[in-house]
């Protein structure tokens, strides 16, 4: 298995100036005798978006609930916005807002009175809080909702409480667990819109665990999880750039035959189904006339059972596909290795 | 393994605890079935077995007077066992629904989070049995303000014992399903053999070592005694201080179970 981005040595080389808003050396965490987290090491720079993909059973629901002081690991170091965590999780806390995937409003309490009582479990009272819950509301477009219950809220509302409500004691990192779970498309991107303004306006560190590979293709950088290892710690320009020139998609009644066909006369290239349709990948060195030779190609040979050809830029999708050898949705569907219901 | 908490500052229980014992009573008043159940359970009870199958045994021995009056400080215990019950059924939803993990996330000491949950089962089932107890004040219960202080102190201390019960069992679920399973199974043979229904005195030797061995008992013991003085032979000082090391245990028990055992959020 192919392992991407740069080595522990290199990262300290090259970091020594810049401020680290999160690190993770050598991280591990098992269930039992059963592995979900192995020796994981990344380093986090104050200000950036970072997203954490894998499938279900990767660890990366594991990694998020380490991270966010849920519990400890055995092995491995933390560093939370400079705090070791969990020698010094209090401090760490502090200047953390996290965002879980399961709703954590009381839907009984007003959206005022949510916010009121984390602002009381962060150490904030009065009129210090009642300012900062006003601001907050309007900043996300809630403050005409602030005295209704948060039942009466959408859903894509609700979200945006929760996220109100994790930067009530302005942390210096959000993390943010699959924030787009249960919302609809319009939600979603208004509600990235408002990460990404965070982001710019106060210099917040945001990590995001996402399933969704276009969210991931927005963060600055991405973490790639399988089966509880690092499979890459890279950008999203230069995890595509891992799969040069165009990866070629064909759709056809008569798949099987083609596939067949063509892994005799194209043996070496990486030749997938994916959701009803070939993908090849690239050769490994190849050029756009290189791409339409072999679409002409294909279009002569199977012309007639071709339903759909399209040549286009290797997707985060192919990138893990190229890294771990598997599909990425197909894992879905496996047993759930961290879900522990 | 979780996290220690020894870091974190005191400051921050206070205002923790005050701000989850409020939505305790807050999330309490607004679910309006849950004020009518809790009310209306023990005024049937006490109807059903105080005077329609009370009437059909007598309870013998020294005692005088009908089995109505010997039944409510039963009654009462019964108020607190469900309120007890109810608010920690709530950790299991809370759990479920995210807010717990929330709270857990928080720079609060853990202890601050037992805390708020006994002290708001404490509150919501002290002010639903004192307002029975007004309400029975008029059928001959003595009244003194000793007595009145000494029924408000045991219904306190027995709202902690009995919270933090429901709080130990509930903490490691995950389903309500499995909390009634074990609700049944234990609280409430615990109501049943703390001389709520019988008194000890008449009943076999094993059966009244089990009643002796109940901790609930002697708070039920302190209710009579300050409710009918003479109707109890309770020793106060003995009775008060049994009850109180009792509260003491669960709570610690609370704390350490919410510190040490780590719990699968769904």
């Amino acid at each position: 298995m192919p392992v991407v981005g740069d080595s522990l040595g290199e990262m300290q080389a090259t970091t020594v100036a810049k401020e680290i808003a999160l690190a993770v050396d050598g991280l591990s965490y098992a269930y039992g005798k059963r592995t979900v987290l192995d020796r994981v090491s990344f380093q986090v720079e104050k200000g950036s978006l970072i997203g954490i993909l894998g499938p279900n059973g990767s660890g990366k629901t594991t990694l998020f609930r380490l991270l966010s002081t849920l519990y400890a690991a055995p092995s491995g170091m933390i560093t939370l916005a400079g705090y070791s965590y969990p020698g010094q999780a209090a401090a760490a806390r502090r200047r953390m807002g996290i965002v879980f995937q399961s709703p954590s409003l009381d839907k009984k309490l007003t959206v005022a009175e949510n916010m009121v009582h984390q602002g009381h479990l962060y150490g904030l009272r009065g009129s210090v809080l009642r300012k900062k819950v006003e601001d907050l509301l309007r900043l996300f477009g809630l403050d005409e909702r602030a005295r209704d219950l948060v039942e009466t809220l959408s859903g894509g509302q609700q979200r945006r409480v929760e996220v109100a409500k994790a930067l009530l004691h302005e942390p210096e990192l959000l993390l943010l667990d699959e924030p787009s779970t249960g919302i609809d498309p319009v939600a979603r991107r208004d509600f990235w819109r408002h990460l990404f303004a965070l982001k710019e306006q106060k210099r917040l560190t945001i990590l995001v665990t996402t399933h969704l590979l276009d969210e991931a293709e927005r963060c600055d950088r991405l973490l790639i999880l399988d089966r509880g290892k690092r499979v890459a710690w890279e950008t999203p320009s230069r995890l595509r750039a891992l799969i040069p020139g165009s990866v070629l998609s064909v759709r056809s009644a008569k798949l099987l035959e083609i596939e067949e066909e063509l892994k005799r006369i194209w043996a070496g290239r990486r030749i997938r189904r994916v959701d009803g349709a070939l993908r090849i990948e690239p050769r490994s060195e190849e050029s756009v006339e290189d791409a339409m030779r072999d679409a002409a190609d294909l279009l002569q040979r199977f012309g007639g059972d071709v339903t759909a050809l399209t040549v286009s830029q290797p997707s985060l999708e192919d990138v893990f596909l190229h890294l771990t050898g598997h599909h990425f949705q197909s894992q879905n569907e496996e047993s759930d290795g961290t879900a522990e219901h | 393994m979780e996290p220690r908490n020894t870091s974190i500052a005191f400051g921050g229980f206070g205002l923790g605890v005050f701000t989850l014992w409020s939505r305790e009573v807050v999330r309490f008043l607004r679910q309006k079935n849950r004020v009518v159940g809790a009310l209306g359970t023990p005024l049937v009870f006490w109807f059903l077995i105080g005077s329609g199958v009370g009437s059909s045994f007598r309870t013998g021995g020294t005692h005088s007077g009908d089995y109505f009056s010997y039944f409510f400080p039963g009654m009462l215990l019964l108020v607190v066992l469900f309120t007890a019950i109810f608010s920690t059924i709530s950790l299991i939803e809370d759990r479920r629904e995210g807010f717990l993990q929330a709270v857990l996330v928080a720079p609060i000491p853990r202890s601050a989070v037992v805390a708020a949950k006994l002290l708001g089962g404490m509150t919501l089932s002290v002010l639903q049995c004192l307002l029975i107890y007004f309400l029975a004040l008029p059928l001959g219960l003595h009244f003194s303000l000793g007595s009145f202080a000494l029924v408000v102190a045991t219904l306190c201390l027995l709202g902690l014992a009995l919270t933090g019960l429901g709080y130990l069992l509930a903490w490691p679920l995950d389903s309500v399903q499995g909390y009634h399973a074990l609700m049944n199974l234990l609280l409430m043979p615990l109501w049943l053999l703390s001389g709520a229904l019988f008194p000890p005195d008449g009943s076999v030797g094993w059966m009244r070592a089990i009643i002796h061995a109940n901790p609930l008992y002697y708070g039920l013991e302190l209710l009579r005694a300050a409710m009918w003085p003479g109707r109890s032979s309770a020793s106060l000082w003995l009775f008060g201080a049994i009850t109180l090391l009792f509260t003491a245990a669960v709570g610690m028990a609370a704390v350490v179970i919410t510190d040490r055992v780590r719990v699968r959020h769904p």
